[in-house]
């Protein structure tokens, strides 16, 4: 079904676009944008029936040869977890369009928060491993920036770092667990994985693919030990709190868990990993909300709270439980965005959040106070809320595991007393009592601030009173996805007196109780705090410091300050490797004999004399004289291994190096560098012989191993068909292989502009200081010059026949030029090229890409030659776009050497 | 003949990183053009390099008819030998510049203000 990825698509277009809307529309932006998310709220709520047969998909190969898919499916689950997320998103969207009015960066914060409500979206319609991995990263990567967003204060940079290393630690975890299964099931479809429960379940990698699993689940779901980023998250804009830090991305790592129980859950292992953790988080939430000042940490506390109830419940994973998490799910995503908005609303009117300065705001803002105390209600589990049924399926679900295990309900109850106090103190205290001094001028805000916080205080109530409305539609749906088969429910708020109902009861008297002694828990629970000796924050610290002092340590250790020192240890680390990996490999023997002709041997033996010559030159013109030679003989040992092209282009690189060189090394000092001393002279050869013996064993290990000709014959034999050209070495230069060549000669094109930039920082040669003066010179160059540049042409013409091509006809050229230019001085060898080497660099990389551009224009690939025969009376003659691709070769062959030449022998003044 | 690349190319290599180590940046930039000699040279003994006819198709012909040498390497090699030009040239620009700078051609000498900015924001990242 098309419409699933449209929709993911669509909302990371309208965040690309949220800038543009803003800037256009400014304070209509919340209204206008939110037009998105309801739409898709309403369209995949009309789904609903069809879900109830089985699952919508739709996929397309992403990268095949992996296996991977872009696939996106629907199902009960996800669509639980879609309209959450598209109808709550809607709600916030609106509301943040008023609450930042005032925001210069409006813009970049919707294009955050779409690009986060697309991520999610796309998460929870996954029906790929790895497309649901790429969405959840998003996620992470969407929530560092949202936290982030008042970047100029650092305790946002801070708490968003924090987010993003643990939930980013986790997807890592995530990513391995994925492939593990992967590799398990044979496959990424999800939708398959979900019937192999019982295979993954038998399989050795079980353990490790759950762990790895539930690491990701905990880290973003902000279980115990990994909570500590969820208060510090507050940091973010009360709106980015409300949607990703309560009711959406928080939840994907309960997502997770639900998503992943056919699978990997029912064991006795998934039982005690996931519900002692979510036991401790939930304990841990509800204590430590109450030691809080800050509304939203109370709330950020009590989400804690909310997602180990879950994580409990889904540990459990018998039916009862599985109900009682997808109704909970449902009722906390409401009333706990609610209430954010409400605290957002508060902090609006009266510039704080602090709880021991609000009061008495009931008379003030009335219709906040409305949806306060609705949603304060429902969170508070009573009578008639959502929130209540929630409870109910809850306390049902813990008594029934174990039968009469009475420890789980039993923090259970004092876990949700505790609640009902948090609920007090953040729903009902700051709306009651005498109008504190910041309440004076407290007014309800506009009808966006309002909207959100109603509605959601509404949907509570409207589903407590009428729990069907969702219950066959969509909870239902929902549960048989995590069971991984057909289930039904009755959901309703009256189940008769039992010993559940007695629980509330009990929870209720209890979370009233805290509640009038709320300022002295507060207090002692401050107290215990600052007596710990660890946190989970503390421990985060001490990590974050504990990596930079090693990498500050390590830094001191092999950066110590000169680069030789640095090359040192690089090249001895190669070396070292290079025989750590040789060493246990058999089979290296005693090194072979080569055979060779006795013309190779002596060129091989020059070849040696002339690099000892290089190492041991004293004067550097020695040394530049000895490579040039040595560039020969190489160009000659090509010839002999049947390679033409290739010592051709040796012999021209080699004559156009040393002549550059030359012109470079006569601008420096005469007298070399001094040399260093005998102990790092040992040093160095050392790691030269152990890079370069490594290198030896490895390469006749390569050299005496099976070889597989396919590539060599298919060049061999596809050259004339399908290349047009018989020299096939230049068939290969600019047409199997063009789009590598084109690249290549963009880095001569970017060398030139480097070339050009460092010289004109460099003095330029005395004007008094003459040219080559050479009798010589003058008549090679007149005689030559126009000689050189006629053959250049000829070479390009021949060259995809025989030897010769770009490269060779553009040195040959760029010959010319140096001739030129050593004889006539540099003007002479500009007025020779008529045009800057710069034209030569960009008309030839252009002419190489438009001739690419051929093929796409007749429906080939890119750099697909196409040709055409044009009659002649000694036959036909061909043409085709590899000429012309050559012919751009050729040019910035040109430029780039004529740019070198001619700016180093510049004189000005 | 793929042997005999093979142990040009390791003393090319051997005498290329001594020379790099040296710490005068023209005899490095000689270190770095021998390491390049020896990389093309393996390269073609990777393509089994053998002493046989060129890579051409005699006119007429589909293919060629003889065994012919490999003609991948020979292309890779080609375009590595144009581009180790535009490198060296390049070097040899930077080396100018150094001298210009600094007064000097010895890598040791030339890095002394970076080290001490390393150090600054060393001991900055370990009191963090």
């Amino acid at each position: 079904m098309i419409g699933i990825p449209l929709s993911v698509a669509a909302v990371f277009l309208v965040a690309a676009a949220s800038p543009l809307i803003v800037s256009r529309t400014g304070r209509w932006a919340g209204w206008l944008l939110a037009a998105a998310p309801a739409t898709l709220f309403a369209w995949f709520a009309s789904r609903a029936g069809e879900i109830a047969d089985g699952r919508l998909w739709f996929a397309v190969d992403w990268v095949p040869s992996l296996g991977v898919r872009l696939a996106f499916a629907l199902d009960g689950l996800s669509l639980t977890f879609v309209l959450l997320i598209s109808g709550i998103g809607a709600l916030v969207v609106v509301f943040a369009g008023d609450y930042m009015a005032d925001d210069s960066d409006l813009g970049r914060f919707f294009g955050l928060l779409f690009a986060f409500m697309g991520a999610m979206l796309g998460l929870v319609l996954a029906d790929d491993l790895i497309t649901l991995f790429v969405f959840w990263e998003l996620t992470s990567l969407c929530s560092y920036l949202l936290i982030g967003y008042k970047h100029e204060a650092a305790k946002a940079r801070a708490a968003a770092l924090q987010a993003l290393l643990i939930t980013g630690g986790g997807g890592l975890a995530l990513l391995v667990g994925f492939l593990i299964l992967g590799g398990v099931a044979d496959t990424y479809a999800l939708s398959e994985i979900l019937g192999m429960g019982a295979t993954v379940k038998a399989s050795a990698a079980y353990p490790a693919i759950l762990l790895l699993v539930l690491l990701g689940a905990w880290t973003k779901s902000a279980q115990w030990p990994f909570h500590a980023w969820l208060p510090n998250a507050m940091a973010a804009p009360t709106p980015v709190s409300a949607y990703l830090h309560s009711a959406t991305m928080v939840k994907a790592g309960i997502y997770l868990l639900a998503r992943f129980d056919p699978v990997l859950g029912g064991t006795a292992l998934w039982l005690w990993l996931v519900t002692p953790i979510g036991v401790i988080t939930m304990l841990l939430g509800a204590v430590l909300a109450l030691g809080q000042t800050d509304l939203k940490r109370v709330l950020a506390y009590s989400t804690l709270t909310a997602l180990g109830t879950l994580v409990a419940l889904l540990g459990l994973s018998f039916p009862e439980a599985v109900k009682a998490a997808v109704v909970f799910l449902i009722v906390h995503s409401l009333y706990k965005a609610g209430l954010f908005l409400v605290a957002g609303a508060m902090d609006h009117a009266t510039g704080t959040r602090d709880i021991r300065e609000l009061s008495g705001l009931r008379r003030l803002m009335p219709l906040t106070a409305l949806a306060a105390l609705l949603s304060g209600l429902s969170m508070a589990g009573l009578p008639p809320l959502f929130g209540f049924v929630a409870k109910e399926l809850t306390y049902k679900a813990k008594l029934g595991f174990g039968g009469g295990e009475m420890l789980l309900p039993a923090v259970a109850v004092l876990a949700n007393a505790l609640t009902v106090t948090a609920a007090g103190i953040v729903a009902v205290r700051p709306f009651i009592g005498r109008s504190s001094d910041a309440a004076t001028r407290a007014r309800d805000g506009t009808p966006a601030l309002l909207l959100g916080p109603l509605v959601l205080g509404a949907a509570g109530l409207a589903l407590g009173l009428a729990p069907y409305l969702v219950g066959q539609r969509l909870v239902e749906p929902a549960i048989s996805a995590v069971l991984g088969a057909p289930f039904e429910i009755e959901l309703s708020l009256w189940y008769g007196w039992n010993t559940a109902l007695a629980l509330s009861v009990g929870t209720i008297a209890l979370g009233l109780l805290v509640f009038l002694r709320r300022h002295s828990a507060r207090r002692a629970i401050e107290r215990a705090i600052e007596a710990l000796p660890v946190t989970a924050d503390s421990v985060y610290g001490g990590g974050l410091t504990l990596l930079t002092r090693t990498a500050a340590a390590q830094t001191r250790l092999l950066m110590r300050g000169g680069t030789s020192i640095h090359l040192f240890v690089i090249l001895a680390v190669a070396g070292l490797l290079l025989w750590t990996a040789l060493a246990p490999l058999t089979g290296l023997s005693a090194p072979p004999m080569p055979r060779a002709d006795w013309v190779a041997w002596i060129l091989a033996a020059l070849v040696v004399l002339e690099a000892i010559g290089a190492v041991r030159a004293r004067q550097q013109l020695a040394g530049a004289a000895a490579l040039g030679a040595l560039g020969f003989s190489v160009a000659l040992l090509f010839l002999l291994a049947g390679a033409p092209d290739l010592a051709t282009t040796q012999f021209l690189v080699e004559t156009l190096i040393v002549l550059v060189l030359v012109l470079v090394l006569r601008r420096l000092p005469a007298t070399p560098e001094p040399r260093p001393g005998a102990g790092r002279r040992a040093g160095a050869a050392a790691a030269a012989l152990a890079v370069g013996g490594g290198f030896t064993a490895l390469m006749l290990g390569v050299v005496a191993g099976p070889y597989d000709p396919a590539l060599a014959d298919f060049f061999a034999n596809a050259s004339v068909p399908d290349g047009k050209g018989r020299n096939i070495v230049n068939v290969i230069l600019v047409d199997f292989r063009a789009l590598d060549t084109l690249g290549e000669v963009a880095v001569l094109g970017v060398a030139a502009l480097g070339v050009l930039v460092l010289v004109e920082g460099v003095r330029p040669l005395p004007a008094d200081r003459a040219a080559w003066e050479s009798p010589i010179l003058d008549v090679v160059d007149r005689f030559l010059v126009p000689l050189l540049a006629g053959f250049a042409v000829f070479l390009l013409w021949r060259g995809h026949n025989e030897p010769g091509g770009g490269f060779i006809a553009g040195l040959v050229a760029a010959g010319a030029v140096a001739l030129r230019v050593l004889a006539s001085g540099p003007a002479a060898g500009r007025a020779l090229l008529r045009f800057d080497p710069r034209v030569y660099v960009g008309a030839g990389l252009l002419l190489a890409l438009v001739s690419g551009l051929w093929g796409p224009l007749l429906g080939f690939d890119f750099m697909t030659g196409v040709w055409t025969e044009v009659p002649l009376p000694g036959g036909p003659l061909k043409l085709g776009t590899p000429l012309l691709f050559d012919v751009g070769v050729f040019s910035v062959v040109v430029g780039f050497s004529s740019a070198v030449l001619v700016k180093l022998e510049e004189r000005h003044g | 003949m793929a042997e005999l690349f093979v142990y040009l190319s390791g003393i090319l290599l051997t005498a290329g990183v001594y020379l790099v180590l040296q710490g005068a940046l023209v005899r490095m930039l000689f270190g770095v053009i021998l390491i390049g000699n020896a990389m093309n040279l393996a390269i073609m003994a990777a393509g089994r390099a053998a002493a046989l006819a060129p890579p051409i198709v005699p006119p007429g012909a589909i293919a060629p008819e003889t065994a012919v040498a490999n003609p991948l390497p020979q292309a890779l090699v080609l375009t590595a030998l144009v581009i180790s030009f535009g490198l060296t040239a390049f070097a040899l620009a930077l080396v100018a510049r150094v001298h210009e700078t600094w007064g000097t051609t010895h890598v040791d000498l030339t890095d002394e203000p970076e080290t001490e900015d390393l150090s600054v924001s060393a001991s900055e990242g370990g009191a963090a």
